[in-house]
C-alpha cells in the first residue's frame, strides 16, 4: 500500500445507479459523449469518470486487468478496496481492462473476445483519453441513425487500426470505454469505424 | 478493533470525545449493513457447518495524517461502526501507554455486561435428563 486510502462515490447507491445508467447509454449509443456521476477520489493515474466506471460495475465476480499489473499499487489498492475485485496478470481473464494515458500502444487482441456459444464473456477495455476533442472517426453501426462523429484525443498508438481490426470480428471482440474527465463514450464491437 | 466492536456504542462516544475533541476524519466507506455467514461445529469438534447468517455493519476512515480505521460491528447501528472505526484510526496513532488502559477499561466493560447477561440467565437453565438410556449403552 502506497498512499493513503482514497474515497469512493459519496453517495454509493445513488452514484452507481447514475453511474451505471450513463454507461448503459454510452454503450446504446456508440460515440455519445455521456457525463456521469464521478467519485470523490481516485488513484493518481485514472480519471474520474474511469474510476466511476469500475466502482459502478466492477465486484468480486469481475476480474480485471491493469497495464502495469499490481505494480501500479494505488490503483490495484482502490479497486479492491472499493469494488472488491481481484486483479489477473492474465488479460485474456479478464472482464475489465484499464489503460491510462500513459499507455503508448493499445493491442485488442491480447484481451478475451469471448467466445461463439457466450460472446457477452469477453473483456470491457475501459482507455483513459486526453479529452474528446481533436481528430474525428466516423462511426455507424447499431445505435446510431445514420452516422456519429466522435472526436477523442490522445488514443494510444495502433488504437483506431485495432478497433477496426476488431469489429471485424463481431459477434466476437472487445468493447470499449473512452474516458476523460467525468464523461465516457463508449464503442461496442458491433460500431463500424471510418478513420478520415 | 475486537474492544470497540463489542463494547456498547454510547461508551465508544464518550471515549472519541477523551482521546480526540477536535480532530475530524474522512469517511472512505460510509457504514453500510451487510451479512456475514456465521459457521461453526458442532461441540467445537464436528463438521463445519452453517450457522446462519448475522448482521453485519462496516465503515472505513481515514484521519488526517492518513491512519486508515476500520469498524466491522454486529447488527446496525451504523454510529456505532463509525465511532469503532475512528477509534481504531485514532489508537493506530496514540501512545500505547495511554492507549492500553484505555482498552483495558473497555475490556473490562464488556466482560462486566457479560457476566451480567450470564448471571441473568443462568436462573432459567433447564437440564434435561433421560430417564431410560437407549439400547447402545
Amino acid at each position: 500500500m502506497t498512499g493513503p486510502l482514497l474515497k469512493g462515490f459519496s453517495d454509493t447507491v445513488a452514484d452507481s445507479g447514475g453511474a451505471f445508467r450513463a454507461i448503459l447509454r454510452a454503450m446504446s449509443r456508440p460515440g455519445s459523449v455521456e457525463p456521469l456521476p464521478v467519485p470523490d477520489e481516485q488513484p493518481s493515474g485514472m480519471s474520474p469518470a474511469a474510476a466511476a466506471v469500475l466502482l459502478a460495475m466492477a465486484d468480486h465476480s469481475t476480474p480485471i486487468w491493469l497495464e502495469d499489473g499490481p505494480h501500479n499499487t494505488d490503483i490495484a489498492e482502490y479497486v479492491r478496496f472499493h469494488c472488491g475485485a481481484g486483479l489477473t496478470p492474465d488479460p485474456d481473464k479478464a472482464v475489465f481492462a484499464f489503460l491510462g494515458t500513459t499507455a503508448s500502444y493499445f493491442d485488442g487482441s491480447v484481451f478475451s473476445p469471448g467466445t461463439p456459444d457466450y460472446p457477452d464473456r469477453s473483456t470491457t477495455v475501459i482507455i483513459d483519453v486526453d479529452g474528446f476533442n481533436g481528430e474525428e472517426v466516423t462511426l455507424s453501426g447499431p445505435g446510431i441513425d445514420g452516422a456519429r462523429q466522435l472526436a477523442v484525443f490522445g488514443t494510444p498508438d495502433a488504437f483506431w487500426p485495432g478497433m477496426i481490426e476488431n469489429s471485424r470480428r463481431f459477434p466476437l471482440g472487445i468493447d470499449i470505454i473512452l474516458a476523460a474527465g467525468d464523461a465516457v463514450a463508449a464503442i461496442p464491437r458491433s460500431t463500424q469505424i471510418e478513420v478520415t | 478493533m475486537s474492544a470497540f466492536a463489542r463494547s456498547a456504542c454510547e461508551q465508544l462516544t464518550s471515549l472519541i470525545h477523551t482521546v480526540d475533541a477536535d480532530s475530524t476524519f474522512d469517511v472512505v466507506r460510509p457504514a453500510e449493513h451487510g451479512s456475514v455467514m456465521v459457521r461453526g461445529r458442532a461441540g467445537g469438534t464436528g463438521q463445519l457447518f452453517n450457522v446462519g447468517e448475522m448482521t453485519v455493519t462496516r465503515c472505513t476512515v481515514r484521519s488526517h495524517a492518513g491512519a486508515v480505521g476500520h469498524g466491522y460491528v454486529a447488527g446496525r447501528n451504523s454510529e456505532h461502526a463509525e465511532a469503532a472505526a475512528r477509534l481504531d484510526a485514532v489508537f493506530q496513532e496514540l501512545d500505547p501507554d495511554r492507549a492500553e488502559p484505555l482498552v483495558i477499561e473497555l475490556e473490562r466493560a464488556i466482560a462486566e455486561r457479560s457476566r451480567a447477561q450470564q448471571q441473568k440467565s443462568a436462573p432459567t437453565r433447564v437440564d434435561f435428563f433421560t430417564m431410560a438410556r437407549g439400547e447402545n449403552e
